[in-house]
């Protein structure tokens, strides 16, 4: 475990460093640069232009110029937003609240019923339950998380009246059923993709999982089904799933900007979006490699808790 | 005789579980009649966006003021008009073109990409395959929409600029599966022999390695224009994407969401739409998958 | 260990459907027949075998890879896949502990499962995957316990000690709570025993226990059975294709070919003068030690294969391999297993005159 820990953590110190080469790059080939937000106005004359990219540093070689825009990076200075005056870590952190509260209720959501599904689907293979499964998670595949958004939004807001059409609470009122009484739709909308995705993953574990000599065992033993099915088929199936939860981040990341733009939600999706509006550069550098780094640190949890939970890799 | 279940040791045990449940017809089915009736949709899907527009008595960009927010199977227009009482139907095709053929366009680059970069990193191996590999696990970290809004903010979005731009997201995936099919061919015995009788690098790459990984090649390729399309549709609805007045699905949706109560199929339709191509391209991908290589069937 | 030769001639075709079991049998098959629905067809994997097991017996099954001896082993514990992919018929009838016969075909499930892991176990092929990785080794062995038998967790545990101990592997407790990997192959085939034993089962069926194993782990875990046997006097179905294990361990052997027995008889009776000629390949086959402590080199492998399930041969299994073949008598029909002396039977159609005309 001790060796597995330090491999996988230099491992990531290395995505890391790649990942801020790539965000650097973005940053500075960009027509315009990190200097189009003064470009875009069309105020500033060439010298004036000129003048700020000296004060900016942008003369320098490049190499220089990263190395320093790297060390603030990690030093957690992440420059000050254009449009709130405010250091952008701290715009960030904000807006995150909602982002994950977003993303953590949807993600149990879309694990609870996507795992049953798969489970089910595997026992019964090419039933029609696990057929009718199979098509849908396609299609939910398929479907634009906007427009999931903007249905849910019409039948359950606009139709039935059941649901808010967007924001996090109620102005003025913001007390914890409203919270979640806010929170449905969006949970819901952003859960579709990932329920999906869970299912067939879960599906493919479990069809693998019972094909195992110690299913066999467990059954030569003579306990009762739901037993074999549930300590050994499904824990052992379980276990993938991990992984999978830190390869989903990114696919999750992206929902949550689209669900949280549909549903007026005020996370970091949004906030990145406005930023974009206003050519916030900082702002929008910054969730970028902030979400990247989310990303990483994801897949590097998922890795430790895979390697908690498997017995043969925590006592190795 | 209901007996229980178990696998036992020998050849082809199929997983015992489930196999009560197993209908071959399902199972027909799922193979092939969805891939067939993907393969179909996007024939006439296409065709229909090619050949349509002509047919039409409306075009996209015909404003017929009067003729606002006119409800689908109302009159004239089958499937109404819009704010500015433009048809739908015509609209819908047309933002067809441009959304087919970004995702096919998107698809070709993407594929080249990632093939090149996994043939170089699958055949080299060592350092440079460590660097290309690990490149596409960094760029692999970036969210997809996070990473597209953040460059196509920041230049003008043109259709071919959006076309790049997806392709430079998507192509990971596909470096990925090519570099591990390459890695795996590499070690067999003909491309042993054509490197032992001096063929050249590339030529082993291209000619003896290449054809070899094409199943997979040609599944990711199927997968990739689903995914293209999403995309565009995203940051197009998103206002990034495809610009008005060139239609898209995407854009279409753009500001559908204020018509919500008034006029919801400015909303349904083009989500439809994009839900019904994405699907038929998983579909078909999914067929090929099962058709190219019989071991897997998962996902 | 060796079997004593009753004074029965039986010459006649033998029937062995007598509506009772004989006190001592534990365990009797009846043209128990196992076959899988494939794309290409039905593939008969066992047919018509018959055998019974006393108490306290060692019965072993040999043949080649693919004649057929998991499938029946598992058929008789109802491990095979469900019904529409794999048919089972026949009979089968076991003599659980409170000496009560069950028809075991015919038990409905739940009374199935109460049976299986207690009146009678099994010991599979693969030790290195047949335990579940994620769940602890005392935990595993505790859990059958538990299910058949009224005692607490705790009590479970402890007597998933003692098996531990009763099999040989040392340092209990540090083991009890060791996974799987962390065991070597032997170890968890010990563990696999322990499992099997832990209900003290009338009948334990081990599945080439030890063929994936190294030769004096082999010889550990085969005298570690034999142990246990003395002890507690259950019968034992012993599956293998190694007859020096044979040699060293049963009382009585079928060999198995293509899915049907084609010669059964008394260890010591069949050793010194098999007669299917499937069976004298089979010893000729066996590398002998005893040549000035050499190997043979030569190996006299019977020549062809196993035949094509799906295109079995008209008459004797055997007799595209055979080369006592005479195509008027061994092609018409399928040869019966017939009585060729004391407890000794064989399917052959020829067995008789081969059996004057050979040399001793
Ligand atoms: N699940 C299955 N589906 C179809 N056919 C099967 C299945 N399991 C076994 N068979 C067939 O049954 C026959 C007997 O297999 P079995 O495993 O009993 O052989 P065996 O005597 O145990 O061989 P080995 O010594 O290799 O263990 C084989 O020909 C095999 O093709
Ligand atoms: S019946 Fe004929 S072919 Fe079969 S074993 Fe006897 S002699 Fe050989
Ligand atoms: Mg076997």
């Amino acid at each position: 475990m001790g060796s597995f820990l330090a491999r996988r953590v230099g491992q990531a110190g290395v995505l890391l460093l790649i990942v801020s080469i790539i965000g650097f790059s973005i940053l500075h080939l960009a027509p315009g640069g990190p200097l189009s937000q003064f470009a875009a106005t069309g105020d500033m004359t060439q010298e004036d232009l000129d003048r700020v990219a000296r004060q900016m540093g942008l003369d320098r070689p490049l190499p220089v110029q990263y190395a320093e825009w790297l060390w603030r990076l990690l030093q957690g200075d992440w420059g000050v937003s254009y449009r709130d005056k405010q250091p952008v870590l701290r715009v960030i952190g904000s807006h995150l609240g909602a982002t994950l509260e977003l993303m953590l209720s949807s993600t149990l959501l879309a694990m609870m019923i996507g795992c049953w599904i798969g489970v089910l689907g595997a026992i019964r293979r090419y039933s029609v339950f696990d057929t009718l499964a199979t098509v849908g998670a396609m299609i939910a595949l398929s479907i634009p998380t906007f427009w999931f958004g903007l249905v849910v939004i019409y039948v359950f807001s606009v139709g039935l009246g059941w649901l808010p059409a967007g924001n996090r609470y109620t102005i003025g009122d913001g007390s914890w059923s409203d919270r979640l009484h806010h929170l449905i739709g969006p949970c819901i909308v952003l859960a579709l993709v990932s329920t999906a995705v869970w299912s067939r993953y879960m599906r493919s574990s479990m069809l693998d999982v019972i094909n195992h000599d110690y299913i066999r065992t467990a059954r030569s033993k003579g306990i009762p089904e739901r037993r074999i099915l549930f300590q050994h088929a499904v824990r052992n199936a379980l276990l993938p799933m991990i992984t999978i939860a830190g390869l989903h981040l990114p696919t999750l990341l992206s929902g949550a900007l689209v669900t949280e733009t549909v549903f007026t939600w005020p996370g970091m999706g949004r906030l990145f979006l406005d930023s974009i509006g206003y050519r916030d550069y900082p702002t929008v550098m910054g969730i970028l490699m902030f979400t990247a780094m989310l990303v990483l640190l994801g897949s590097l949890l998922a890795d430790l808790l895979y390697g908690v939970a498997d017995p043969r890799i925590r006592t190795a | 005789m209901t007996s229980p279940v178990g696998a036992i040791d020998g050849p082809p045990a199929k997983p015992a579980l489930t196999s009560r449940w197993d209908s071959p017809a399902l199972r027909r089915f799922r193979r092939h009649r969805l891939a067939v009736f993907g393969a179909v949709t996007i024939l006439v899907l296409t065709l229909a966006c090619i050949v349509g527009p002509f047919l039409l008595p409306f075009t996209d960009t015909f404003i017929d003021i009067r003729q606002r927010f006119a409800p689908p199977l109302s009159g004239a227009h089958v499937l109404g008009t819009d704010q500015l009482g433009r048809d739908m139907l015509a609209r819908l095709l047309m933002a067809g073109r441009i959304s087919l053929a970004v995702g096919f366009a998107a698809m070709a680059i993407s594929m080249v990409i990632g093939v090149c970069v996994g043939l170089v990193a699958g055949y080299y191996g060592g350092a440079i395959g460590a660097v290309l590999m690990r490149f596409v696990d960094a760029m692999l970290c970036f969210p997809s929409i996070f990473l597209l809004l953040a460059v196509s903010a920041f230049i003008h979005p043109g259709v071919e600029t959006i076309i790049l731009l997806i392709a430079f997201t998507a192509w990971m995936e596909v470096a990925r599966i090519v570099e591990a099919q390459i890695k795996a061919l590499r070690e067999r015995d003909f491309a042993v022999a054509a490197e032992a009788l001096g063929a050249s690098d590339a030529r082993v790459m291209i000619r003896e390695l290449l054809p070899n990984a094409i199943a997979p090649i040609v599944v990711a390729a199927t997968l990739n224009v689903a995914h293209a399309i999403l995309a565009e549709s995203y940051i197009s609805f998103l206002g990034y994407g495809i610009q008005p007045p060139t239609p898209s699905w995407g854009n279409m949706l753009d500001n559908a969401q204020g018509y919500l109560t008034s006029a919801p199929w400015l909303a349904m339709l083009p989500g439809a739409m994009i839900t019904l191509a994405v699907t038929s391209f998983n579909f078909i991908g999914d067929g090929l998958r099962d058709a190219l290589d019989p071991r897997t069937d998962a996902r | 260990m060796t079997a004593t030769p009753a004074l029965v001639p039986a010459m006649a075709p033998v029937t062995r459907s007598a509506a009772s079991m004989a006190e001592d049998v534990v365990l009797d098959v009846e043209d128990l027949s196992v076959s899988f629905v494939s794309p290409q067809g039905i593939v008969p994997a066992a047919r018509e075998v018959s055998f019974e097991v006393r108490r306290g017996e060692t019965l072993a099954m040999v043949g080649e890879s693919g004649s057929g001896k998991s499938v029946t082993s598992l058929a008789i514990l109802r491990l095979t896949p469900p019904a529409p992919q794999c048919r089972i018929e026949g009979r089968v009838r076991l003599r659980a502990g409170d000496r009560r016969v069950h028809d075991l075909l015919a038990l409905p499930e739940a009374r199935m499962r109460e049976l299986r892991g207690s009146a009678a176990a099994m010991v599979f092929q693969e030790p290195m995957t047949s335990l579940n990785p994620v769940h602890k080794i005392g935990d595993q062995i505790a859990e059958a316990v538990r299910f058949h038998s009224a005692l607490s967790k705790r009590g479970a545990l402890d007597r998933a000690a003692e098996l531990l101990d009763l099999v040989g592997i040392p340092d209990v407790r540090r083991r009890m709570s060791s996974y799987p990997h962390q065991l070597s192959g032997g170890m968890r085939q010990r563990v696999m025993i322990a499992i099997a034993l832990s209900c003290e089962p009338v009948l334990l069926i081990a599945d080439e226990p030890t063929t994936a194993l190294d030769v004096t782990i082999q010889a550990q875990i085969l005298e570690l059975l034999h142990d246990l046997q003395q002890r507690t006097q259950m019968a034992l179905l012993f599956i293998t294709h190694n007859l020096g294990v044979v040699a060293e361990i049963a009382d009585r052997v079928i060999v198995m070919y293509a899915g049907r027995v084609v010669e059964e008889a008394a260890v010591l009776p069949l050793f010194k003068r098999p007669l299917m000629p499937y069976t004298q390949g089979l010893l000729r086959s066996v590398p002998r030690l005893d040549l000035a402590g050499r190997r043979c080199d030569e190996l006299a492998a019977i020549p062809g294969n196993v035949p094509d399930p799906l295109a079995l041969p008209p008459g004797c299994s055997f007799a595209p391999r055979c080369a006592h073949r005479v195509p008027e008598l061994c092609d018409a029909r399928v040869p019966l297993l017939e009585g060729a002396g004391a407890e000794h039977f064989v399917r052959c159609a020829r067995w008789a005159s081969l059996a004057e005309g050979a040399p001793p």
